[in-house]
């Protein structure tokens, strides 16, 4: 899928001055104050304490009173019309409180694919909804660990007289037992992929999983020649390879920011506990063997925050072929950057870095967690090696 | 944006029309590494520049400047790099000297010395670090000393790895004016001419065998009495504000002759088979990455008015290119195999050599790792400062 872009990789060079609007400021201001209030330790532990699908007043607040939902839905279907850049500011500091909200999956994976291949009236009723925040949308990739999560497909659907009867199981779901509605991706006898919309009772088997990171809840999903009517696809005659590119795109750039969130998250416990913490009479952010790591964590930081944005950017100027490297890139840096971000928050908290009742280990789950999902870093850097050699992966 | 792209095309097209006939032979030459090539040349060419209005771009039109914004410079630079242009002799003068004089210089100051450097005529070194100031620039040694007589300054004492004092006119020098004062206090900035008794300039070889910096050794050398910048006393501040008129325009250049760099690398793997190996793609790609990220990096950095974070990322940026570079220095050798170890003129070798020996500079000079890593920590995140020993 990233043929041919090594001209792309090499000629692409054009110039800006990268910084946010001030709208753009507003907004990340106005979030970070209300998730830093509503996105607490304390708000995260009774979720994970419970094994609870989300929060279900942050996500109210989230979708309903702040219309974050609607940010990058259209406006011809009730959205603000806006870009990628200000979903990654939402989604970075989404990560950085671990918000237990079904907002990745709803705003990242499922929008953006109703966007790219629904039917008008499926964008209508769907991409409204969300954009009112009156559903919680994720999609059934067959293998979300895949870089390209759509080339293979999992589940079945045979044309019956009035809809289809859809069979097949798939391992992995996120924000499944939480989603007012499932996208599924289904082949048809034809050969082509149609997407279909489920609603809760639609005849699924819905089994939440017991996962180790528990900020974000996945089920499994069972369709038993579960009967659906016609009017539940909602693709417009088959997806293309292209459609869901470009969906993954967004799903790919929305986690990437979540997880450079989630590492500057993990870092500011880092920082506030150092400093607090004294050990031979002084503080141990006095130690220049823990500045120069945390430093380093800046430089890293940047680096990853610096391509996250800046791919965004692009993404808002429309300079497609370039930027899905750099996302891939993006997602490359972030996980390395959020694993990272996360062991140091462990190892200088010492001993009570690996006790549950400090907050590392959240985000020590949530750093594993999320690099395995849409492709590991070496599928990633596969696809830009190929890239850049324009030989399709020789190896 | 179409105005940068019909100011990119611009620069393009002179560069195409200027850079050939007996200015061919100094493409891709000079730079860091070999800052002394071909340096008679590389004169004249800074005349040719000057000729098309190219030196000092960004100076302000009443100083005899384009006045350029940032994103034209940027894009200068970048046309600059991409057309091979040569390393610059008028460097330190362009971006560093003139707008000091600008900014601090009295009228007769300016007068003098702006000319020379927008022609091309006149070249700069910077006489800063010392053998006991590297690091702790406040350490400085060199003492002048006023002659009651005329008003001059008399200067002794030794500067280091000072770039091209040997092809240079004149050199600004930040030496010690006031008997027993330590640290950031009574220092003076000084504009001396080189070519005087008293001054004696000792090349030094480098790693990769080319001779940029030396060793300036001052015996009651002269400075004219209207030749102090600022005050007497006032050196530390002006010697701080020149350091900050770079503000990384340059540094966008310098990532274009990175990629280029990079794809003389991908084109050797393709060539002897290195790129069979998923570990080597894997290092080549995420040397991409990087670069990606520097240049948006420099993006943000070049903000008029930088976020609070990204005045703390950019604190980062130095310690990232220079890091990222030294690596692919690695790289490429690691790419080269054998044939990295034999000196051969083919030019693309050459060239690969050169940036794995002289990119261990790039995490000394301008601020080491670990002066970045502690600038970092102490400024961008508030952490405690390091303790001082008793000098």
């Amino acid at each position: 899928m990233f043929n041919d872009k090594a001209v792309a990789i090499r000629a692409s060079w054009t110039f800006m001055i990268l910084e946010f609007t001030p709208d753009q400021q507003m907004i990340r201001e106005e979030a970070e104050r209300f998730l830093r209030e509503k996105s607490s330790s304390e708000a995260i532990r009774r979720v994970v304490d419970a094994r609870a699908t989300h929060d279900a007043e942050l996500w109210n607040s989230i979708s309903r009173e702040l219309g974050w939902c609607a940010m990058a839905v259209p406006e011809e279907f009730g959205g603000l019309g806006l870009g990628a850049t200000e979903v990654a500011i939402l989604m970075e500091l989404a990560g950085a409180r671990l918000a237990c909200a079904p907002f990745w999956s709803t705003v990242c994976l499922a929008a953006p694919l109703i966007e790219a291949a629904g039917s008008d009236d499926a964008k209508t009723t769907y991409l409204g909804g969300i954009a009112a925040g009156e559903m919680a949308v994720t999609v059934a990739y067959a293998d979300l660990s895949a870089a390209d999560p759509a080339a293979t497909v999992a589940v079945q659907a045979t044309s019956t007289t009035d809809g289809y009867r859809l069979s097949g199981s798939v391992d992995q779901v996120i924000d499944l037992a939480v989603a007012d509605i499932v996208i599924v991706p289904a082949k048809l006898d034809d050969g082509a992929v149609a997407l279909f919309a489920l609603p809760r009772n639609a005849g699924q088997k819905i089994t939440p999983l017991n996962v180790m990171d528990a900020t974000r809840p996945i089920a499994s999903l069972e369709l038993a020649k579960v009967e659906v009517s016609a009017a539940c696809r909602i693709d417009q005659g088959g997806v293309t390879e292209g459609q869901f590119a470009e969906a993954l795109r967004h799903a790919n750039l929305g986690l990437a920011a979540e997880q450079i969130g989630a590492a500057q998250g993990a870092f500011g416990l880092t920082l506030d506990y150092i400093s607090e913490r004294v050990q031979f009479g002084r503080s141990i952010a006095s130690f220049q063997a823990i500045k120069h790591r945390c430093a380093k964590l800046v430089v890293d930081i940047a680096e990853a925050r610096s391509l996250v944005f800046g791919a965004a950017a692009s993404m808002d100027q429309a300079e497609a072929t370039a930027s899905a490297l750099e996302i891939a890139g993006a997602r490359v840096l972030a996980s390395d950057l959020q694993f990272l971000a996360a062991e140091e928050a462990i190892q200088l908290h010492g001993g009570v870095g690996f006790t549950w009742e400090y907050d590392p280990h959240l985000y020590f789950k949530r750093a594993q967690a999320s690099a395995a999902l849409l492709g590991s870093r070496e599928a990633q850097m596969d696809n830009i090696a190929a890239a850049l050699f324009s030989d399709g992966g020789r190896p | 944006m179409s105005d940068l792209n019909a100011f990119r095309a611009e620069v393009r097209e002179w560069m195409a029309g200027h850079l050939n006939g007996k200015f061919a032979e100094l493409k891709y030459r000079g730079g860091s590494g070999e800052g002394d090539a071909l340096p008679d040349l590389r004169k004249e060419w800074e005349q040719e520049l000057a000729r098309g209005r190219w030196t000092c771009p960004g100076w302000p039109a009443e100083h005899g400047g384009r006045g350029l914004s940032v994103a034209e410079q940027v894009v200068f630079q970048e046309e600059y790099s991409r057309a091979g242009g040569p390393g610059r002799m008028g460097h330190i003068g362009e971006g560093l000297m003139g707008p000091t004089l600008i900014a601090f210089g009295t009228e007769e100051q300016k007068k003098r010395f702006l000319p020379g450097i927008l022609n091309g005529t006149e070249f700069w070194a910077q006489g800063y670090s010392e053998p006991s100031a590297g690091s702790d620039f406040g350490n400085i040694k060199t003492r002048a000393r006023q002659d009651a007589e005329t008003g001059d300054w008399l200067v002794s004492g030794q500067k280091v790895w000072t770039s091209l004092a040997h092809l240079s006119d004149w050199i600004f020098v930040v030496a010690r004016c006031e008997e027993g004062s330590v640290g950031r206090n009574g220092l003076i900035f000084l504009l001396m001419p080189l070519d005087q008794p008293g001054v004696d300039i000792h090349p030094i070889k480098q790693i990769g065998g080319g001779s940029e910096f030396n060793s300036v050794f001052f015996d009651n050398a002269r400075a004219k009495a209207e030749h102090v910048v600022g005050q007497p006393g006032d050196g530390w501040k002006i010697a701080m504000a020149l350091l900050g008129f770079e503000r990384g325009i340059s540094t966008l250049g310098q990532q274009m002759g990175f990629q280029q760099e990079l794809d003389l690398i991908v084109d050797i793997a393709k060539e002897n088979g290195a790129d069979r190996s998923p570990a080597v793609r894997h290092r080549l790609a995420r040397a991409w990455v990087g670069l990606r990220a520097m240049r948006y990096l420099a993006m943000r950095v070049l903000s008029d008015e930088p976020a609070a974070d990204t005045r703390r990322e950019g604190l980062a940026y130095k310690f990232h290119w220079s890091n990222w570079h030294r690596d692919l220095g690695r790289l490429a050798m690691d790419v080269l195999g054998m044939d990295g170890n034999v000196i051969s003129d083919d030019p693309r070798r050459e060239r690969l050599q050169q940036m794995f020996l002289f990119a261990r500079a790039d995490t000394i000079y301008g601020g080491t790792n670990e002066i970045q890593l502690n600038i970092i920590a102490e400024q961008g995140l508030g952490m405690p400062r390091e303790p001082r020993g008793k000098s």
